[in-house]
């Protein structure tokens, strides 16, 4: 490879593009050095091993990565706004769709739940940390370089072009043959092993570290829908694991797995593909559904309609999510009765979906409603995610998705279901948990003015792309010609998406805005929540809980104030804890596996083994550690305590 | 994270004693769920393309009888010895723990020696990873198999490393007892590699 290929050139965006990363990178070294922060953010982020701070780094990540993926969007509808138009050309058009669609799921969705997952579980169950909060950290840090490996791309040797889906055999060597799906093979990879580990981390966590009385029909239903999310990471992620192996070894050593010649076949990388890809976004929406089913408890100022129902419906749409994945292509040749089957198990899933909206109607029902941002988030949730749902259905027909297959009717179906289900939801609980994060509430205001903006943007951006999709609009298209009668929808499309936009720009403001202004959270407990994160301080110090709370009933912390008029903590029944140390030793083993990966994509296989060979060299390190934890004395709980309470 | 990761459950096998090692096992053991999955898809992959020979040798004109079965014996042994261990280990005997892990760890490193022999004769025969979907599939189900034995290998080492350093204790106990899982899974999915790629290869 020649240095003039290793940089992307050429492009005036992509000079931006360059001069802003540099900037920025000078920027946080100046401020870090200038504000003397480097041992601040070594010792208390990159270093941590507390959920509660794992969580936050999560968010942060995750919003960076809408902008990013945002910004994308918004060049996308910039082409598409008129027909002809020359802002992108084929190719960059095809490597923004590419990079749009992979970092909105894996890279903003994703880390987004997961971190909310990180903060709120714990707490939850009354638990002081995770399970394993050292490997915790590393499946964080895993995360973080597998996405920072995905975004170089675009500056360094060209982003993937064939799709989020990297269907074969375009994405093989023969039709991509630079280095972009070399970067979206060994970064997905990376960050789906920190992923898997995360699915396991909460499976032990929330089985074995419950507090003395929470059954599992007793756990708040947030925590449920983690519990049932972390079985499907667990039995989904290996086979992306294997999926992307397999192209790796396609495209790097050049295997026959999914080519054109010597038997390969490249139908089996759809299918593995979506035997992954379809367990993964119930992946992102089970959590929505747990997000929402504790604010519209808490705003409906009553107990979740249903309980039962509701785990069990969830239950079955896990179930239901492994036995659909042919309906993403129905159109390819599988044959009759192959779709026949698949159209009716995916139907199915609107039965366990519809159970659950209706419980969260029912829950309303007679409920003292208070409006707030996360409230309004939640009821708008409801409406447009049924739109979704039922478009879901329509495409569900085997023989009807012929017509709508990669239409715009079907970008605009998992738009309504991913939008309208899992960004409502991450808005919502971003509101929701916002204080117990960070000790300060979100402003209600500008939070309700970003509602709107967004939630209007989102239904004026993709509503039309129903009826483009029926005029015959198809996905992935970077042009079209005038005279089709796709101009006035598309303008409408993108004034939406402008809206959209502007949205995000009021909630980041807000973000600055109430760290500065925002109301102080004193109480610990500013929804009178019912569940036991709220029974701690906001935000909580970090070992959770001085003694560990005992459960009697569902909503746990409401029962506590009506029977003892809240968590009653007895300084006489106070014990040493014990709480895990910080490692720095995930950053490094995760830097490690950034410079393998980042040896494999562009084939220097020698930079790629000296990665593997740190990677081991840390998990012998990690074995032969000695090192149980440390306690926190009695008197030093009392005295946290006391300084953490005194406002309550 | 609570007080009681330092109370002891006398009454357990010593691996079981703390609430810490506890959760480890059952972490593992959701692993080696995740590790079920995992060789399941390489297993579904071969299956789709184990007749799609393209111009190369097909399953029957290559495989190596005696090498296999030579494999599979060492490694099977292997799994027994490894029980073995864990049954010094309960009985609170280092010196038998070690033993047995060693001879277990020369026989795995048997079969990694003769499974590295049948693949390099392959290759002289000129069947590579290159040459067929088949032989794809082939190399990385049967590699990634061999790929786990070696790390099993190595993480061995260092666990009687451990032990010789720091003798029989609630930690060490907890390690043996977890590798001895994942030697025993490897054992497992050898025996779906051998039915369902040697014997399926050798009779279609
Ligand atoms: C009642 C529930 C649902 C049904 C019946 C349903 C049905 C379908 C069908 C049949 C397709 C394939 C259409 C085609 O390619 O022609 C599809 C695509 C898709 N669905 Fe759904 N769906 C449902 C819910 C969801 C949810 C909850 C999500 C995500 C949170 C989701 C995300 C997606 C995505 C991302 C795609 C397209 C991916 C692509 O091709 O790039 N769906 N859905
Ligand atoms: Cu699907």
């Amino acid at each position: 490879m020649k240095w003039s290929e290793f940089f992307v050139t050429g492009e005036p965006l992509i000079y931006a593009a360059d001069v802003a990363i540099v900037l920025t990178m000078v920027g946080i070294v100046f401020v870090l050095t200038y504000f003397k922060k480097w041992k601040w953010i070594w010792n208390e982020w990159l270093t941590t091993v507390d959920h509660k701070k794992i969580g936050v780094m999560y968010i942060i990540c995750a919003v960076l990565m809408l902008f990013r993926g945002g910004v994308d969007a918004l060049l996308m509808r910039a082409q598409l706004t008129a027909p002809n138009m020359n802002f992108l050309d084929a190719q960059h058009y095809n490597e923004i769709f590419t990079t749009h669609g992979t970092i909105m799921i894996l890279f903003m969705a994703m880390p987004f739940i997961i971190g909310l997952m990180n903060i709120v579980v714990p707490l939850q169950i009354g638990a002081r940390d995770v399970a394993f909060p050292y490997l915790n950290a590393l499946s964080f840090w895993l995360f973080f370089f597998g996405a920072m490996l995905f975004n170089i791309s675009f500056v360094i040797g060209g982003s993937p072009d064939a799709g989020w889906t990297a269907y074969f055999p375009l994405a093989g060597n023969e039709f991509s043959p630079g280095v972009g799906n070399n970067y979206y093979a060994v970064s997905l990879q990376i960050s789906g092993i920190g992923t898997l580990m995360t699915g396991i981390n909460f499976l032990v966590t929330i089985l074995k570290m419950r507090a003395p009385g929470m059954t599992l029909m007793r756990m708040p239903m947030f925590t449920w829908t983690i519990l049932i999310t972390c079985v499907l990471i667990v039995f989904a992620f290996p086979v992306l694991t294997v999926a992307l192996a397999l192209m790796t070894f396609d495209r790097l050593f050049d295997t026959q797995f999914f080519t054109m010649a010597n038997g390969g076949m490249s139908m089996l990388w759809a299918n593995l593909f979506w035997i992954w890809g379809h367990p993964e976004v119930y992946i992102v929406i089970l959590p929505a559904f747990g997000i929402f089913s504790e604010i519209v408890s808490t705003f409906a100022q009553k107990r979740l309609f249903g309980y039962k129902a509701m785990v069990y419906s969830i239950v079955g749409i896990a179930f239901l999510s492994f036995i659909v994945w042919v309906h993403h292509f129905f159109t390819m040749g599988a044959g009759p009765e192959v779709n026949s089957v698949f159209s009716i198990t995916t139907m199915a899933v609107a039965i366990p979906t519809g159970v659950k909206i209706f419980n969260w109607l029912f829950t309303l029902r007679k409920g003292k409603i208070r409006f707030t941002t996360a409230m309004l988030w939640s009821l708008a949730f409801i409406p447009n995610f049924v739109i979704g749902g039922v478009t879901g259905v329509m495409l569900a027909m085997a023989a009807a998705d012929y017509q709508y297959h990669n239409s715009y009717f079907l970008i605009a179906h998992f738009h309504y279901v991913l939008i309208a289900g899992v960004v409502f939801a991450c808005f919502a609980g971003l509101h929701y948990w916002y204080p117990k994060m960070f000790g300060h509430m979100l402003n209600e205001r500008l939070g309700k003015w970003t509602f709107w903006l967004f939630m209007i943007g989102f239904n004026v951006c993709f509503f039309p792309m129903y009826f483009l999709g029926l005029m015959g609009m198809t996905r992935r298209m970077y042009t079209y010609s005038d005279g089709l009668g796709w101009t006035p929808l598309n303008v409408v499309a993108t004034v939406g998406a402008v809206l959209m936009g502007i949205g995000f720009i009021v909630l980041c403001y807000n973000i600055y805005y109430s760290a500065r202004y925002g109301e102080r959270d004193m109480t610990g407990d500013p929804w009178n929540g019912r569940t036991l994160e709220w029974a701690t301080a906001s935000p909580p110090v970090h070992y959770n809980f001085p003694v560990t709370p005992i459960v009697d009933d569902l909503d746990a912390y409401w029962v506590m104030k009506k029977k003892q008029g809240g968590f009653q903590v007895k300084e006489e029944e106070l014990k040493p804890i014990h709480m895990p140390s910080n490692s720095g030793r995930p950053f490094w083993i995760s830097v490690a596996f950034f410079v393998a990966g980042f040896g494999l994509v562009f084939k220097w296989f020698a930079l790629a083994i000296a990665g593997a060979l740190f990677i081991v060299l840390g998990l012998i390190l990690r074995s032969f550690e000695n090192d149980d934890g440390y306690h926190i004395g009695v008197d030093e709980i009392k005295r946290t305590e006391r300084a953490a309470r005194k406002g309550a | 994270m609570g007080e009681a990761v330092h109370r002891y459950d006398e009454t357990m096998p010593l691996e079981y004693r703390t609430e810490e090692n506890r959760l480890n096992i059952l972490g593992f053991w959701i692993f080696l769920g995740a590790e079920v999955v995992l060789f399941a898809t390489l297993f579904a992959t071969y299956l789709v393309l184990f007749q799609r020979t393209g111009s190369g040798p097909t399953a029957q004109e290559l495989f190596q009888v005696k090498d296999v079965l030579i494999e599979t014996l060492l490694l099977l042994t292997s799994s027994f010895t490894c029980g073995l261990a864990i049954f010094e280990m309960r009985r609170g005997r280092l010196a038998g723990l070690l033993a047995w892990l060693l001879v277990t760890l020369l026989l795995g490193i048997g079969f990694i020696t003769f499974e590295v022999r049948e693949f390099i004769h392959y290759v002289h025969e000129g069947a590579t990873m290159q040459t067929s979907a088949f032989l794809s599939s082939f190399f990385v189900l049967v590699g990634t198999h061999g790929a786990h034995v070696s790390l099993g290998i190595g993480w061995m080492i260092f666990i009687i490393i451990q032990l010789l350093q720091r003798g029989l204790t609630v930690k060490t106990a907890r390690k043996v007892f977890i590798v001895s899982l994942y030697w025993h899974f490897l054992d497992v999915v050898w025996i779906f590699i051998f039915t369902l790629v040697y014997l399926l290869g050798m009779v279609v």
